[in-house]
């Protein structure tokens, strides 16, 4: 068993563990869970110890035959070479650790807040942890849009079941609707180019070629899909929603893996794989993404709830990756492969403190809030922290996603470049907005009458942010040593 | 030793800050101060060594991030502009950190303010150490922080959270020109290490670069770029709107960093570029108009300002506009003394300020003070001595920089000069008068104080008058001993540092100026004493009435309300930006027209239309035939016309359709508000 699936298996190990435990031995089953996940973690790490910098080739391949492999004639069709393959490469790499680092976090942010269904919501997660690493590295078409939509699930179930209030059921199905929509385009289009190359190996079809038109076409059903989830402008309305209705730790998943899942899609498939159509295309995701860094920043500067503000913030940010990605150049996508990460640390940060405050006031109204700084300083010190990490400020790791993807944008079109700037002033109109609100000013008694400042756990459980957002923003190299091989092949293969 | 210099204040803000509950009061002072001052001797090492000695230094850390050509790397620079810088930083804030113990010292969160200071002090050392621009940045956006920190530093007023606010977000419009002028550096020269791209600016200054589609030439685009994020941190005119608000911060941060380090940063980020920016002539015009022009409005504002800090404030930024000015004359190293020697006369009027409202129970408006001459004589000479400094009385520390600026301006005899030397001089009387109605309005005028605040009135403790005994007579001396090394003729001090074209360097000609033009600014001090006198001690009643008149008023208006600047930013473009993200952004479009084009318009659209697809399945056979009729018909039609209908499948009618109908919708609830009204 090579490490990739032990990887991959392990949280299904501890799910297995996890049936046999009776529901009302809530301790043990959140135990169980949390060393699962840490051990998971652990092990991801000697993913990046013995991954092999100096090469773009997928590394730690494994494949499990799924299918006989030899001209099985089903209904007609015949299967030829159908596995599960599964590898990693630079791109995937810091996907996968983000994902095995942030579910412990998940479990520790619901110790105490979530008391029923403790069995079932620690297999959901330990399930999406799983389906997320096999999204990161499964390297076969069809398997990657199969698990990419099986995320869907437990997702729903979390948002669906441990979810705060009655609109809970319709930002479920918002949810549901928006990505099952655009998928149902890329299923398609994976039946399009399984029909004409007679496979679905990613190896195999980044050496096929396609036609310009066919391109345009499968390109535009592969974005249908991925521009939900990023989400790009006209179909971002179900973030905010679902993100407000989640519990905390969905919101965490939700904000820091699975809203890479389609910019890792776009990097993974859009690009290489259909590279006229990538340039076709790239004057409309430009304007796309321009749009939503204003708008979302904008509409950000009005929201009164805390986790739509956030929400809303992750909107403008992720398109901040787009526009790196279709900048086409190493800095635009190594940036915005950082920015994601950074994003991937920082916004379920900040999601965690308004969690912290969730847990004592219930309610995350900001009209409620105010003076923070007082009655809670540690928690203070930590979410100013993030929101100067949220609005890039450098020695942070967004600063260093953020200004890579500008110095690629700016390469490809000045002028994107400075509309995308206005970001940066807008991004800190409404961070320190925000900051100042809750943090600063007067405290209100009436509103704000718990005075306990974060616990051993939660500062423990934020405390691992702090760190490797310093350490990005500080010293990036090893992320970036490890990006360096992939991103020049994948732009060196598609152009 | 010479990262030493940077760590230290670092380690100081890292150990008060988050372990100041367990040092305490005490441990946190003496960590953060003595980090600081151990930070300015070597500092001072380091200036022996590096200007004096003339041996600059490179110090490279290990890189800070690279993708393919891109690398910005973590090193340090020391030349003469940055060990100058580095006496300027350290000795101020050595000093504030002092005056500091005794100000703040009451206040119960005295650990965090020495936190703040001290890792300001960092962030500024970082800015000046730098050796490419990606770390200038840091340092840059750094200092923006500890500001936003420190202004905000008692939050719970709500005017200084609004100011801080203020001043991190116009900061940040400047910043945003700032990181783009960075890009294009990267785009044309492919590297952001500062001896590399000065280098190469002679050979480059002739190449044209696309920005927003328009072809510019590189090195202006360049140049003005940049010159956005010296405006935002220098305060000049458009973006200087946060610094009279910044005065909310505790007064000890007035001094250090919003007179005498952070808002020189601008100054310095031109003197640093300097070999872009003379071969950019064009962006030089742009700044030494800008820098006049900040010159003039900022000192005609502070005439008329009632608050102690405010007037002081203003003509910091006034004199930021003769600095900023005389580098858009090509006289960097004048820029760079008369910053300098501001930085010791200014510090001085914010600390002796900070002395008088601490004296008078927090008191900041000058109308309720007066008198007070007698009761704080100490803090009165100081003060005396730095506005002395600061109108450029004869041998004092302004004089020296202030003169030889004038002087420098005059002898260029081009628009630019001309221009900035009429607002320049004009300046000089304005700088006397609002300099010596703070003076007099403060001490001498009749007091207007509470009896209470009266009668706890002292002179400021010794841990507070020492700071200012130092800085006056840093107010007093540092430009008669500077002057010959920074601003002689010929001196070799700056060796590269400083990059001036021979054919824009005037220092000689400044010499052979006619002997009038060099005692008008004398004459025009004297004048703006005078002026003073009459308006505020002996005619109280002459100014009264001339400020009744109706253009008196409206005159009187125009400038207290500083022109009107932060009225027309707040109502033309903050108030619509805000009313855009709600009503457009947010209320049209995210829970309007995407919301019926999403979810909801979908889960509707589907119930009414399966009731009303079901109403046709009535049973009937002509029912049915109807509608395959009318289906072969249209099939029939769509075939044989297709040669027409194509043209209408063209996809921008898409577009029109799907842009009329988002406004449609706007529209039309707007309407349908109307009628209800």
């Amino acid at each position: 068993m090579s490490l990739i699936s032990t990887i991959l298996f392990f949280p299904l190990f501890g799910v297995l563990i996890l049936l046999f435990v009776p529901n009302w031995k809530t301790q043990l089953i959140r135990r169980i869970a949390l060393n699962t996940s840490l051990l998971t973690f652990l092990i991801s790490l000697l993913l990046w110890i013995e991954f092999d910098n100096s090469t773009a080739r997928f590394q730690f391949f494994e494949t499990f035959s799924g299918l006989p492999s030899n001209g099985t004639s089903i209904g007609g069709f015949s299967f030829s070479g159908f596995n599960f393959l599964f590898g990693i490469d630079g791109i995937s790499l810091f996907f996968i650790i983000l994902t095995t680092f942030l579910i412990p976090i998940c479990i520790l942010v619901s110790w105490t807040s979530i008391q029923t269904y403790v069995k079932e919501y620690c297999i959901a997660f330990l399930v999406l942890e799983s389906l997320l690493i096999a999204v990161f590295s499964v390297l076969d078409l069809l398997l990657f849009y199969v698990f990419f939509e099986s995320v869907l699930i437990p997702m729903f179930i979390i948002i669906g079941v441990w979810g705060s209030r009655e609109r809970k059921i319709r930002a479920a199905y918002q949810f549901f609707l928006y990505t099952l929509l655009g998928s149902v385009f890329m299923l398609l289009a994976i039946l399009l180019i399984y029909f004409q190359t007679g496979t679905t190996d990613l190896e195999i079809l980044y050496c096929s070629n396609w036609s310009e038109t066919r391109q345009i076409f499968l390109w535009l059903a592969f974005f249908a899909s991925f521009a939900v989830k990023v989400p790009m402008v006209p179909v971002h309305i179900w973030l905010p929603e679902a993100h407000v209705e989640a519990p905390t730790a969905g919101s965490v998943i939700l904000a820091g893996i699975l809203l890479k899942l389609g910019t890792y899609g776009f990097l993974r498939f859009s690009i290489p794989l259909f590279p006229f159509a990538t340039f076709y295309f790239t004057p409309l995701i430009y304007t796309l993404s321009i749009l939503a860094i204003v708008y979302t920043s904008l509409t950000t500067l009005r929201q009164i709830d805390l986790k739509k503000i956030i929400a809303y913030s992750s909107v403008a940010h992720m398109n901040f990756v787009t526009l790196g990605l279709f900048s086409l150049n190493t800095q635009g996508i190594e940036g915005s492969i950082l920015l994601m990460v950074s994003h991937g640390l920082v916004s379920p940060a900040l999601f965690l403190c308004i969690g912290i405050l969730y847990d004592r006031h219930k309610t995350r109204l900001l009209r409620y809030y105010a003076g923070c700084g007082r009655t809670m300083p540690l928690f203070a010190l930590l979410f100013v922290f993030f929101t100067m990490a949220n609005i890039s400020l450098p020695g942070t790791s967004s600063f260093i996603g953020e200004f890579l993807v500008f110095v690629g944008t700016y390469q490809n079109n000045s002028f994107i470049a400075m509309l995308a700037a206005t970001g940066m002033v807008l991004g800190a109109a409404y961070g320190l907005w925000l900051c100042n609100r809750l943090v600063y000013g007067v405290i209100k008694p009436h509103f704000i009458n718990e005075w306990c400042d974060i616990t051993r756990r939660e500062f423990w459980m934020l405390l691992p942010f702090v760190i490797s957002i310093l350490w990005i923003g500080i010293y990036p190299e090893p992320f970036l040593d490890a990006l360096h091989c992939s991103v020049s092949n994948l732009i060196s293969h598609g152009m | 030793m010479y990262l030493l210099i940077i760590l230290l204040p670092l380690l100081g803000s890292f150990f008060s800050g988050l372990f100041g509950r367990f040092v305490g009061f005490r441990g946190a002072v003496l960590l953060t101060t003595s980090g600081v001052l151990l930070s300015f001797f070597l500092s001072c090492v380091a200036f022996y060594e590096v200007a004096l000695q003339g041996s600059s230094c490179t110090i490279e850390l290990s890189p800070w991030f690279v993708s393919e050509l891109f690398d910005a790397t973590w090193g340090f620079y020391f030349d003469s502009l940055t060990v100058v810088m580095l006496i300027v930083i350290t000795s101020i804030s050595s000093l504030v950190h002092i005056y500091s113990i005794g100000y703040m010292g009451q206040d119960p969160h005295l650990p965090r303010f020495m936190c703040y200071l001290s890792i300001f002090t960092f962030f500024m050392l970082m800015l000046v150490t730098a050796d490419n621009f990606i770390q200038m940045f840091f340092g840059w956006e750094g200092v923006g922080l500890a500001s936003y920190l420190l202004i905000n530093f008692w939050f719970t007023r709500l005017q200084a959270s609004k100011a801080s606010i203020k001043a991190m977000l116009v900061n940040r419009v400047g910043d945003f020109g700032l990181a783009l002028g960075i890009m294009a550096i990267f785009s044309v020269f492919k590297t952001l290490d500062f001896s590399t791209v000065f280098a190469l600016s002679p050979y480059l200054a002739d190449t044209q670069i696309v920005f927003c589609n328009l072809e510019f030439h590189a090195l202006t685009c360049i140049c003005l770029l940049l010159f956005v994020g010296a405006v935002g941190k220098s305060a000049q005119l458009g973006l200087h709107t946060w610094l009279p608000d910044a005065m909310e911060g505790p007064t000890p941060v007035s001094a250090l960093i919003h007179a005498a380090t952070m808002v020189t940063a601008g100054v310095f980020m031109i003197a640093r570029c300097s070999p872009l920016f003379e071969y950019a002539p064009k962006a030089l015009l742009v700044v030494s108009f800008l820098g006049a022009m900040t010159c003039f409005f900022a000192a005609t504002t502070g005439l008329v300002q009632n608050d102690l800090k405010r007037v002081i404030a203003y003509s910091t930024a006034s004199q930021l506009g003769y600095m900023v000015f005389v580098c858009g004359l090509s006289h960097y190293s004048v820029g760079v003394f008369h910053l300098m020697n501001h930085a010791f006369f200014k510090a001085l009027l914010f600390l002796s300020a900070g002395s008088v409202i601490h004296a008078l129970a927090d008191e900041q408006d000058m109308r309720k003070m007066g008198g007070v001459v007698q009761l704080l004589p100490f803090t009165y000479a100081m003060m005396c001595i730095g506005s002395f400094a600061l109108v450029g009385f004869p041998f004092l520390t302004g004089f020296y920089s202030k003169d030889v600026i004038l002087e420098v301006a005059y002898a260029r005899y081009t628009l630019s000069g001309n221009f900035a030397y009429l607002l320049g001089s004009i300046c000089v009387l304005f700088t006397s008068y609002y300099s010596f109605r703070l003076l007099f309005l403060t001490f001498l005028a009749p007091t207007a104080t509470f009896k209470s605040s009266l009668k706890t009135v002292h002179d400021a403790p010794f841990i507070m008058a020492f700071p200012l005994m130092l800085l006056a007579l840093g107010s007093i001396f540092v430009g008669y001993l500077a002057r010959d090394m920074m601003i002689g003729l010929g001196t070799p001090f700056w060796s590269n540092a400083l990059f001036v074209l021979p054919k824009n360097s005037v220092l000689l000609e400044s010499e052979f100026i006619p002997q009038t033009q060099k005692f008008l600014p004398l004459i025009s001090t004297g004048a703006g004493a005078a002026l003073a006198y009459i308006f505020n001690i002996s005619q109280v009643w002459a100014s009264y009435r001339l400020k009744m008149t109706n253009a008196g008023k409206n005159l009187y208006r125009f400038l207290n309300k500083r022109w009107f600047f932060d009225k027309v930013y707040n109502d033309f473009i903050s108030e619509n930006a805000l009313k855009f993200g709600y009503t457009i952004s947010f209320k049209t479009l995210d829970k309007g027209s995407f919301e019926i084009l999403g979810p909801s318009g979908i889960a509707h659209s589907f119930i009414n239309m399966g009731q009303y697809i079901s109403r046709l399945q009535s049973g009937l056979v002509y029912h049915y035939a109807v509608v395959m009729l009318l289906g072969i018909v249209i099939l029939i039609t769509v075939i044989s016309l297709w040669e027409f209908l194509e043209i209408l499948l063209d996809n921008r009618f898409y577009f029109v359709y799907l842009i009329s109908f988002l406004f449609y919708n706007y529209y039309s609830i707007k309407k349908t508000h109307s009628v209800d009204g």
